[in-house]
């Protein structure tokens, strides 16, 4: 059944030793390849966890039910992706059309919410009750430390410190937005080719049902970048919060 | 392809929508039960166990089903596998390494 597939459903049959198209079998190496890159990545961003001399922390800047939202429109994309190359193969170019912006449309939010993540970490403010104080994390300890006998003496009951995350901040910051932003920048490469193959479908004859190649590349990469963020949504957002890791 | 698999498959060897439909539920109740558990105070240390596996269990369905690796020639699993293993590894001697284990 394999073989049968590998060779007839592309239109692009060509001699080759393993019987195999040599563009999906380049693909398959640099997704292979990619696992390492990532890989290495996030075994970095998890050697220099709790190393950070000085916070923002994980705990005190990761909005576990916002990313959860993004995650969801991300696995979504990978599920109209798939419906996508189904549509064509079918012969609906309609369908693949449809299928094909929403889900250039999904990758584009969840790049937005990236952004508005990189933004509101960037600029993020602790805010503590110096009267009342609740369970503090160690950040907005410090905060209330070296703050809090000034606002009271100033006749505030609060106080509110910008301490934003950059990259530079400290070695979460630095890890965290080099594992974050590059997988951002596979997402946003993957929507420039989403885009691309959509406005090609409406040239004659370059997308068709026999010629699906190149959607069935992008849409390999399109999943890739999918199970690469199902890893780090779990290693770096719900590990990172969880304080026995 | 076998006759017993053309009602869940098309003529290309790959899965029906509805197929898609059914694990894209599936990946969503895995990320919802994920979220849940890491509300959940009482589950203590189980808590990294269980994320991974449920983590390992989405990957595998988009590789497998999404990918159609499931439906492809071994050769593609053989080379996407060498490189998540050889990540593994990377992964596993730094952590050694740093002693971050």
């Amino acid at each position: 059944m394999t073989q049968e597939h590998t060779s007839t459903i592309h239109g692009e049959h060509e001699e080759t030793s393993t019987g195999l198209n040599h563009r999906k079998m380049l693909m398959w190496a640099f997704l292979g390849s990619d696992c390492m890159f990532f890989g290495t990545l996030i075994a970095t961003y998890l050697v220099y966890k709790g190393k950070s001399l000085a916070g923002p922390m994980p705990v005190d800047v990761f909005d576990i039910p916002v990313t959860s939202v993004s995650t969801f429109v991300l696995l979504m994309s990978s599920m109209s992706m798939v419906l996508a190359y189904a549509a064509l193969t079918r012969g609906s170019m309609k369908g693949f059309r449809i299928w094909m912006a929403s889900t250039a449309i999904m990758g584009a939010t969840f790049v937005g919410f990236q952004v508005y993540e990189f933004s509101s970490f960037a600029n993020h403010h602790v805010h503590v009750d110096c009267v009342h104080p609740h369970e503090m994390t160690e950040l907005e300890q410090t905060v209330f430390d070296e703050d809090c006998e000034k606002a009271i003496a100033e006749g505030k009951d609060y106080v509110d410190k910008k301490i934003g995350l950059k990259p530079q901040t400290n070695l979460f910051g630095t890890t965290f937005y080099t594992l974050t932003g590059f997988h951002g920048a596979h997402v946003t490469l993957g929507i420039i080719w989403l885009l691309s193959l959509l406005l090609l479908s409406f040239k004659k004859g370059v997308i068709t049902p026999q010629k699906d190649l190149d959607v069935d590349l992008a849409a390999l990469y399109w999943h890739f970048v999918d199970i690469v963020w199902i890893v780090i949504f779990t290693v770096v957002y719900l590990f990172g919060v969880f304080p026995g890791f | 392809m076998s006759h017993e698999s053309t009602t869940e498959t098309v003529h290309t060897g790959h899965p029906t929508a509805g197929v898609y439909f059914k694990i894209a539920i599936i990946l969503c109740v895995l990320t919802a039960i994920e979220v849940g558990i890491f509300y959940l105070e009482d589950i203590g240390h189980w808590m990294i166990p269980i994320l991974t596996v449920l983590s390992l269990g989405k990957f595998a369905l988009v590789v497998m089903y999404y990918m159609h690796l499931k439906f492809d020639n071994k050769l593609f699993t053989i080379m996407f596998i060498a490189g998540l293993v050889l990540a593994a590894a990377v992964v596993s001697a730094l952590l050694f390494l740093f002693s971050a284990w």
